[in-house]
């Protein structure tokens, strides 16, 4: 790898543990600084690489970089504030000036980074930009993209969510043991969302779409290795993760258009990641608590399974008569009648989704058009119909059209 | 928006009047695919089976054994629901799958202080 692939790649790994050691170490107070610091030290490195070349070992180079960064920093606001204000001058070394880059406290910082920026004081979309951004190493532009939004709207959010980690006094540390598994639900609603912003983004761009997911898997994996997070529910949505990424590469097609799950080639399902997912799966069922993320990696697995069962859709539709007794969502439940439908027939199905009062949603039309398909051919279309009318993205609507044509 | 508590009662007690393991699979199948229905109506408020061990409290420190006051109405489980009015929850409580049992019973009830969650 030359330095110009090498830097970017750096940038996705070590930007993120250089920010959360240095956000660490001087506090939100100066995350600003931090991330000035760690973004500073990879324009150092592209500078200094270009000329004399990539040195031996480039981790290291960039955390001796960063490490004098900070340290010249520290001691030029120590002597700022040993000069304007001589009553400070006990509190001067106060702030140890080295920075401590080893692997444990790298560790350590960015799983407490984790915690504090998905603290429920933050608006769920401020957690997952500032999770983006610090966690993810993600530019604004990249975020803006994500959020199909601009970089003016990111960074008036972020600038936002700063100030209120600082007004809430919100500390860059792990939470008490006893309340580790409710301040957890947060930070894996935020990696859930992180992936799913990838998953069904409209976004045409898909390499940029598969990043958001392995982003949001690599967090994920980070909670599973560390002894007081690998709980059963993180297993569960790292699970879930892996056996829904097995088809990322089969779901989109060659012009990024969206590819049925039924249309798609199973060759090109990852068997890796579905044999990951039945691992993790497996690490899942320990305890005796079940989550949403259990369930929804039941169902997932199954939906790994190509072929149509009885035992497939018999166990999936239960998987969603639970999952919608902890969890309502309007997808969940167009999905359960899908699962009656092939469970215990099209006939009870169709009674089950007119009850669904969901008819602001185009899937809930595709759903019908499925049901009657076979059994009255021109309810199905004006169903069809229905759905395209109202189906928002053109990658939907060519899907709809397909699907249409095959009546 | 009204919640109601369904009472499912039936014999769970009488030997006879217990399914075979093959019918009791048929049952909890039709049991969890009708609360899945009212779920996925996003109507289900919360609620559960109960176990068939229990004890009976009543005045003047009589304690008796059974999950029931009388046989035959014992207290099988529980659901609450969401339903815009009585006959909205009446509609739920009459396609409850234990009534194809003869003598089964659900009863409906209106919560009557619900707090106000903001809904």
């Amino acid at each position: 790898m030359n330095h110009q692939e090498l830097i970017p790649h750096l940038f996705r790994t070590e930007y993120r543990k250089i920010v959360s050691v240095l956000g660490k170490h001087f506090g939100f107070d100066q995350l600003e600084t931090a991330e000035d610091i760690a973004s500073d030290t990879f324009l150092t490195a592209t500078q200094s690489w270009g000329l004399s070349g990539v040195p031996v070992n480039p981790t290291a180079w960039l955390y001796n970089v960063a490490k004098n960064k900070a340290r010249n920093y520290l001691q030029r606001r120590n002597l700022f504030e040993n000069k304007i204000a001589q009553e400070l001058v006990n509190r001067i070394g106060e702030t140890d000036s080295e920075v401590d880059l080893s692997p444990q406290n790298i560790n350590d910082s960015q799983l407490q980074m984790m915690f504090s920026i998905c603290h429920p004081a933050l608006p769920t979309e401020a957690q997952i930009g500032l999770s983006l951004r610090i966690l993810c190493g993600f530019g604004i532009e990249e975020i803006a993209d994500a959020f199909l939004t601009n970089k003016e709207t990111i960074n008036k959010r972020l600038f936002r969510a700063k100030e209120k980690l600082r007004e809430e006094r919100i500390k860059i540390e792990l939470p008490a043991d006893a309340e580790i598994e409710e301040r957890l639900e947060t930070v894996l609603t935020t990696i859930y969302l992180l992936f799913n912003e990838g998953y069904y983004s409209v976004s045409q761009d898909k390499t940029h779409r598969k990043e958001l997911c392995l982003e949001a898997m690599r967090l994920c994996t980070m909670l599973v290795e560390n002894k007081s997070t690998n709980l059963p529910q993180v297993n569960a949505l790292l699970s879930l993760m892996c056996f829904h990424a097995s088809r990322f590469d089969a779901r989109i097609d060659a012009n990024g258009q969206l590819v049925l799950y039924e249309e798609q080639d199973i060759n090109r399902w990852n068997p890796d990641l579905i044999s990951k997912g039945g691992y993790f799966l497996n690490c899942a069922s320990s305890g005796d608590k079940i989550s949403r993320y259990h369930l929804e990696a039941g169902i997932a697995y199954w939906n790994t399974q190509k072929s149509d069962t009885k035992e497939k859709w018999e166990n999936i539709l239960q998987l969603y008569n639970r999952l919608l007794q902890i969890e309502y969502s309007p997808v969940a439940a167009l999905n359960r009648t899908y699962a009656l439908s092939k469970a215990n027939g099209k006939e009870e199905a169709i009674a089950e989704a007119e009850k669904l009062e969901l008819q602001d949603n185009h899937f809930y039309y595709v759903l019908l058009g499925e049901l009657y398909s076979e059994i009255d051919t021109a309810k199905a279309k004006s169903h069809f119909a229905k759905a395209l009318s109202l189906a928002k993205t053109s990658t939907v609507r060519q899907a709809i059209q397909r699907r249409m044509d095959k009546l | 928006m009204e919640e109601y508590v369904l009472l499912m009662r039936l014999d769970i007690l009488t030997k006879d009047a217990q399914p075979s393991p093959e019918q009791m699979q048929v049952y909890m199948k039709q049991y969890h695919d009708w609360v899945g229905g009212i779920a996925a109506q996003n109507r289900f408020v919360g609620g559960t089976g109960l176990s068939t061990e229990g004890k009976v409290f009543k005045a003047n420190n009589i304690i008796t054994d059974g999950p029931y006051a009388e046989l035959k109405e014992s207290l099988a489980g529980f659901i609450t629901v969401k339903a815009m009015n009585f006959d909205e929850a009446a509609a739920f409580a009459r396609t409850c799958p234990i009534l194809h049992g003869v003598g089964n019973t659900v009863e409906i009830r209106k919560i009557v202080s619900v707090h106000e969650k903001g809904k």
